[in-house]
């Protein structure tokens, strides 16, 4: 629990600064269309396949609507005319921080990245708007066997896998910001770990969107084959800028036979991104497959992290965590589909809304015909500081399945009087009683992270509630 | 001239427009265990939500000296860090905070500006309160609240009363609801607070728990105002005759 408030009260969103003095190797024109399709696969020397894949992609972006049930107020206001599709800051990737030109050095340094790989992480790659410009992974792992690399490396190196997989848990017409991704993406991860290698130390790619009306589209696979375990971090921040900025990545996680992937993304972006991502994993038989998924930042979040449970015993775990301020709508949830007997799934949601700010839990869980033995427990858990503020709540069940145990519980509460006077009746300020007690309502997810990043989250609600009172 | 630690100069409180405390005259000395009596309904609880800022609970007239100077204008947490303690009859739960980790911000709470505890110091502190109120160390770990029965949620009021040290310690009917054991340890656990430099109101329904502590002075409070005072004896007198005759006294004055 963070109370140095003194020293925190003076700051707002630390991650605002931005870096005015890089020079762009290369910069699209706003808009998109085929040309611009066409210049970032030849730029990226792309094989044939993945080009005509892209085309394929804008075309069903530019047919497909927005979807209907969606917040159309905000998301109208996006002029995908007006936006970069593709920035690249540095002709090169460092494999050391020497190599990476120095301003966006900086831009890390002063993130923490490089301290934190020092300390306790696997690998870090460090994408800056379009493109990755470091990435590096640990000795012992890269010896185990442990791929851990920018993505489009891995479609240079490791073209067969990526061939096989990439687009097969998540195809480009699942929805218009998937396809979107899939005509532009740069960036993002590919991880493959192999059969029975436990990667012991998570590893972590950390997301920077740098420029001002920047479309920033990461595409992340990871493979984990059977018996194996990763865990993969994310993180992402953008500088203040008046006007708004795209993020729409698309993750898609392959957990084979009895394998274990946790994804942990702390997601923190300025209020003036809309970030619009699909991410969905497969867990084959006895596979483990964990989204800890947090949102405290962006002006519109759309997220609904799905395991598709294939196999016999599979399970599939959602925990996050959302917090909408003013102007801010966290629309997150989580899919279940269970296609296998014997599979379960945990969902748990919590979120805080304060100033006027929305929070949606939209989620589904699906049942297939003949999967006996299904448990599901979905939970969500609304917390409202003040009026202004709403949260709504959309489960969907479609359970076409018998002896399944489906179980689903939703709260929503409010910052209650008496349970204010009391903690502040034990000699805590307003600010200091409100923090605790919202820091507490997101301790079952806070316990998950990595001591380093709890202990980030704790501080940045102690901020979040500083403009709370008075 | 002995040291008053609370004086309360003819005190009216209301909640809405609804008057419960109507004209309270009180002086409690520093080193001195005074208890308040009365019947249900007769504004005991809400004398105690006045004394500690409870926004719902407005004093329209008189004033409350603590330590010296009128704290009718300070937060329930200055009051708190002036040395005011509220044991809870209802505490709330705070879910996702340890008891430990409560403890420890109300203590830094404390400590501002000042070095904090040692983790050792801290450690030492917690479990010598929780072995003279007979708690189960694991109750540190737990969630403040969350799922305790009556009787854990009354040892833990207990135990931040005896971490924190207040000057001036309100027990908010902390016997209620208790069995005889449960009763005796948290009344061990109030004879632990009595101090030269330390103040205790405890605030009962029944005589049963002035059994174990002896107060120096009991207050009978009817409907709103202090009907009569008296030494340790009073109590009994009431335990024997209940509040019957006093209120009957009380209509035909």
């Amino acid at each position: 629990m963070a109370l140095e408030h003194q020293e925190l009260v003076d700051q707002d969103y630390k991650y605002g600064f931005r870096d005015d003095d890089v020079k762009y190797a290369f910069k699209s024109r706003k808009g998109i269309d085929h040309d611009i399709v066409e210049q970032i696969a030849k730029i990226k020397d792309e094989p044939q396949w993945m080009r005509d894949q892209r085309h394929r992609a804008l075309d069903i972006f530019l047919a497909k609507p927005l979807p209907p049930w969606a917040n159309l107020e905000l998301l109208n206001q996006i002029d995908f005319a007006d936006i970069f599709y593709y920035m690249r800051a540095s002709d090169v990737e460092g494999v050391t921080w020497d190599e990476v030109p120095e301003e966006i050095k900086r831009t890390f340094d002063r993130l923490g990245v490089p301290d934190a790989e020092r300390k306790f992480l696997g690998g870090v790659t460090a994408q800056y708007d379009s493109e990755v410009v470091y990435h590096s992974i640990r000795k012992d792992l890269e010896a185990q066997g442990v791929i851990f690399t920018d993505m489009g490396t891995g479609l240079r190196e490791h073209e067969a896998t990526v061939k096989k997989y990439f687009g097969s848990v998540i195809p480009a017409a699942d929805n218009k910001f998937a396809a979107l991704n899939s005509a532009v993406w740069s960036g993002g991860s590919f991880v493959w770990v192999p059969a029975g290698v436990h990667v012991s130390v998570p590893v972590q790619a950390y997301f920077r969107i740098n420029a001002e009306s920047m479309g920033q589209f990461e595409r992340t696979l990871i493979i984990a084959e059977p018996g194996s375990f990763v865990h993969y971090i994310e993180g992402c921040t953008a500088p203040k800028y008046s006007s708004n900025s795209l993020h729409s990545a698309v993750v898609e996680l392959i957990a084979m036979e009895g394998a274990h992937i946790r994804y942990t993304t702390i997601q923190n972006w300025y209020k003036n991104i809309y970030n619009l991502v699909t991410k969905r994993a497969v867990a084959h038989k006895n596979a483990h497959v964990e989204w800890v998924d947090g949102n405290i930042g962006s002006k519109l979040t759309m997220k609904y992290p799905a395991v598709y449970l294939m196999g016999e015993g599979a399970r599939g775990e959602v925990l996050s965590i959302a917090y909408a301020n003013s102007g801010m709508h966290q629309d997150a949830g989580s899919k279940m589909v269970h296609a296998a007997p014997n599979t379960t799934s945990i969902i748990t949601s919590k979120s805080v809304s304060k100033g006027g700010g929305q929070t949606t839990y939209r989620g589904l869980v699906k049942v297939y015909e003949g999967c006996d033995g299904v448990k599901s427990n979905v939970r969500c858990d609304a917390l409202l500081m003040d009026a202004e503020s709403r949260s709504y709540t959309y489960p969907t069940m479609e359970i076409d399945a018998k002896n399944v145990r489906i179980e689903h519980e939703a709260t929503v509460s409010k910052v209650g009087e008496e349970q204010l006077f009391y903690v502040m009746s034990r000699g805590l300020t307003e600010v200091e009683a409100t923090t605790m007690i919202v820091n507490g309502f997101f301790e079952p997810f806070v316990k998950e992270l990595p001591m380093e990043y709890a202990v980030e989250l704790n501080r940045l609600i102690a901020l979040e509630m500083e403009g709370s009172v008075g | 001239m002995a040291d008053k630690i609370l004086e309360l100069r003819d005190l009216h409180v209301s909640v809405g427009d609804t008057e419960i405390i109507r004209g309270v005259d009180l002086t409690i000395e520093r080193g001195t265990v005074h208890a308040l009596m009365g019947p249900n309904g007769s504004g005991k609880s809400t004398l105690s939500f006045a004394l500690m800022g409870h926004p719902k609970y407005t004093v329209t007239k008189g004033d409350i000296i603590f330590e010296g100077r009128s704290i009718l204008d300070m937060a329930p947490d200055a009051r708190s860090l002036a040395g005011m303690f509220l044991c809870f009859q209802y505490p709330s739960a705070v879910p996702g905070v340890s008891v430990a980790n409560f403890l420890r911000n109300c203590l830094m709470a404390r400590r501002k500006g000042a070095a904090p505890l040692t983790p050792v110091e801290f450690k030492k502190l917690l479990d010598d309160g929780c072995a003279r109120l007979k708690m189960d160390p694991t109750t540190l770990r737990r969630y403040v609240n969350d799922g305790f029965s009556g009787g854990e949620k009354k040892r833990l009021e207990m135990l931040q009363a005896l971490v924190l040290q207040p000057t001036l310690s309100i027990l908010d009917e902390t016997d209620s609801g208790l069995d005889i054991d449960a009763l005796r340890i948290i009344a061990e656990g109030i004879e632990a607070q009595r101090a030269p430099e330390r103040s205790v109101l405890l605030i009962t329904h029944y005589q049963r728990v002035l059994n174990y502590v002896i107060p120096d002075v009991v207050h009978v409070l009817v409907k709103g105002k202090i009907i009569k005072e008296g030494g340790p004896e009073l109590a009994h007198e009431l335990e024997a005759a209940g509040y019957d005759p006093l209120i009957k006294d009380l209509v035909e004055a």
